[in-house]
């Protein structure tokens, strides 16, 4: 596929869209297509606006068109030893830069390294008027306007189309390792915040349910210095890439069966045996994945009480909505964002809240 | 918060919105609301970023929860003098093009390195055009072996001088020259007038260039200190408010220096805001319907306005205003609406 700057066709598809009142779903791959609600609407389909519109290495910045796949940014980045650091998921294998960034995930870097929208700097976006717009650019230091960029990032499409973002990027860091250690998942978070205060340079921290998986990620001397001192076994260099990137992408065998697959957001420091069933932790803790049949509202609860959320990612039953229902205020805010964004609610109508739409 | 602020370590961790966990909100409608969690995401929009920066004009923050890290290990600091300001810029890009991400890495141009000098003493190279500060931190293995390749790095950049900190008295006096720079300018003008534009770092040499020839035909001088590693700069515009004429000359000068960092394909507030006093600029920065974008989600937060009336964002009228007598490049700004 060649690069192609469609922003004019898809203002066009638009403002039709907005003249007959036909509700949009923006679709680029469809890679992450599962996640989220449902939407019954029209394809706008943006993945020919595509490729990679400025780079600049010495300023560590990025800027794509949302239809640019994944792979090709983490090649381009690659050829100039940097990274998105943020380790976007490429779920079936692909994914674009405006699917990363409208679902907002993040990769088993992200507690050490920071997340997508904390690497977005700008986006040009599409909004429910059928405006061009640009909002925050390519510097790192900009408190002009409000941070709309960042507001887009994980609003799923409901608050327009993005068209393009400019990213943040990192070195890549020149040495890795990855040791496994006998240590019960409970004592995930103690472990590596002792790691932390000793100036380890992690970059993952993962428990598959019999042992601890620990990334290193930094200068040869931080890393072979952190190798001595964290004991454990050393695991094989491409057996590591292949773990720390099934962990990514979901390709692992705890996530490969057709069982529902619920995402619990916690904390630091909350004992995972809090939750029941299968699981495995990523982000020290922070992120625990659960399969199996759960009641929705039981194990909200329990991540409610535990400062967290629970969202049923993948292969969930229809009664269920994906994600944790929000209070009445902070609903009421939502709602009153996606009119001043989306009046007349054309962009992935249900895709976040069935009643976003309401107000 | 409200001005998403960073100093100089933001390069290597982050604005203030890469590290806040959760804010408790009391909206206009006196509900309290808390945005965020001390979990790594939150349900629904992110309402905790867009709180950021956000002027005061969507809610008023109560409470702040913040992320903490352990202090580094180890700290190193060396400062590095240049005879042109442009190789100085450069020595910045090859650090980073050498995988280095420094916890510190400051600019001064002449004119701030004396002020400085003359305030605190702090040991710098007064013949120099530039002086760079960085600060690298970490483990004392990783930090030995930054040390190594960014010395080399400023040696090829052409740096004049290198001296490294020998202790935390001197990494201390190294930074007090820096730290103390706006108090030292104060010393040596009635008054000045501080600017926060950030341009992309490849174009500082430019920008200096042309902040020099506008203050020169505003008969003006500016001194420039600069958060090298992040682009955000800080023009200090010299003035005397007791002469008649001088703050006005200093406005409109600091108002031309915001417009060059937008004109490079920056913008007007690193850090600072906007308030009142950059509004006219946000016209220069920003089209109609991102204005309009802009008054609908304060709308959606605040429907009367009662929050800051008249900061952050201009209306579309005073833009007109603004633009009648700042047309760019022959194009007039905001053409839709009707003027008077």
């Amino acid at each position: 596929m060649t690069d192609a700057d469609q922003s004019a066709e898809l203002k066009s598809r638009v403002d039709a869209a907005l003249s007959n009142t036909q509700p949009l779903e923006i679709i680029g791959t469809g890679s992450k297509r599962f996640y989220g609600n449902s939407v019954d609407a029209e394809a706008l389909d943006v993945s020919h606006h595509r490729g990679v519109v400025a780079y600049e290495p010495t300023e560590l910045v990025i800027t794509a068109r949302a239809g640019t796949p994944i792979a090709e940014v983490n090649a381009t980045l690659a050829e100039q030893n940097q990274m998105l650091a943020f380790e976007p998921p490429l779920l079936g294998g692909t994914g674009t830069i405006g699917g990363a960034l409208a679902t907002g995930l993040s990769g088993p870097r992200r507690p050490f390294w920071g997340s997508a929208r904390d690497m977005v700097l700008g986006i040009r976006l599409l909004n429910g008027h059928g405006e061009l717009m640009r909002f925050g650019g390519e510097v790192m230091k900009n408190v002009a306007g409000y941070d709309t960029a960042r507001l887009n990032v994980a609003a799923l499409g409901t608050l327009g189309v993005i068209l393009e973002a400019s990213l943040k990027v990192l070195p890549a860091p020149p040495a890795h390792a990855t040791v496994v250690l006998e240590i019960p998942a409970q004592d995930c978070h103690a472990r590596t915040e002792q790691w932390l205060r000793e100036g380890r340079p992690l970059s993952g921290v993962s428990h598959d349910g019999e042992r601890l998986l620990v990334r290193l990620s930094g200068t040869q001397s931080a890393v072979s210095d952190a190798l001595s001192h964290l004991g454990g076994e050393p695991m094989d260099d491409h057996q590591a890439d292949a773990f720390w990137q099934s962990v990514r992408d979901h390709t692992h065998p705890f996530f490969t069966s057709d069982e529902p697959i619920w995402r619990i957001s916690l904390p630091p420091g909350v004992d995972p045996n809090h939750f029941a069933g299968p699981q495995f932790i990523d982000w020290a803790g922070q992120q625990i994945w659960l399969r199996g049949d759960h009641d929705a509202d039981a194990l909200r609860t329990q991540a409610t009480r535990y400062g967290g959320s629970a969202t049923c990612f993948n292969h969930r039953p229809s009664r269920i909505g994906a994600f944790q229902p929000l209070d009445a205020v902070p609903m009421r805010l939502h709602q009153q964002l996606k009119k001043a964004f989306d009046p007349q609610a054309i962009f992935n109508p249900g895709r976040l809240y069935p009643d976003l739409e309401d107000a | 918060m409200g001005e998403n602020a960073g100093g100089v370590h933001c390069l290597k961790y982050g604005l203030t919105v890469h590290n806040v966990l959760s804010v408790k909100v009391v909206t206009i409608d006196g509900d309290i609301t808390t945005m965020g969690s001390e979990a790594l995401d939150s349900p629904g929009y992110d309402l905790l970023a867009l709180m950021h920066g956000s002027e005061g004009m969507l809610g008023v923050v109560v409470e702040v929860t913040v992320k903490l890290l352990p202090m580094p290990l180890t700290k190193q600091v060396l400062m590095a003098s240049f005879d042109n300001v442009e190789a100085g810029g450069h020595a910045v890009a090859g650090i980073i093009a050498d995988g280095i991400i420094p916890g510190g890495l400051e600019m001064m141009d002449g004119a701030a390195i004396q002020a400085a000098e003359d305030f605190v003493q702090a040991g710098y190279d007064t013949q120099a055009a530039a002086i760079l500060i960085c600060e690298l931190d970490g483990s004392a293995a990783e930090v030995a072996d930054q040390m190594d390749a960014v010395k080399a790095c400023l040696t090829a950049h052409g740096a004049s001088a290198i001296q490294v900190a020998a202790d935390d008295a001197e990494r201390a006096r190294f930074w007090a020259g820096r730290k103390a720079a706006f108090p030292a300018v104060g010393r040596i003008s009635a008054d000045y007038y501080c600017m926060d534009g950030t341009i992309p770092r490849k174009q500082l040499a430019y920008v200096l260039r042309r902040i020099s020839e506008l203050s020169a035909a505003k008969q003006l001088e500016t001194v420039n200190v600069f958060h090298a590693g992040d682009g955000n700069l800080h023009p200090l515009i010299l003035f005397d408010g007791n002469k008649p004429g001088q703050l006005e000359a200093a406005e409109d000068l600091g108002s031309e220096i915001l417009q060059l960092c937008v004109e490079v394909g920056g913008t007007v507030t690193g850090e600072h805001g906007v308030g009142v006093e950059k509004i006219n600029e946000m016209c220069v920065q920003f089209k109609t319907a991102e204005i309009e974008q802009f008054h609908a989600i304060k709308a959606a937060f605040d429907a009367q306005g009662l929050l800051n009336p008249g900061k952050a964002i201009p209306t579309l009228n005073r833009c007109a205003e603004f633009g009648r007598l700042h047309v760019h490049n022959g194009e007039l700004p905001h053409p839709e609406l009707e003027r008077l």
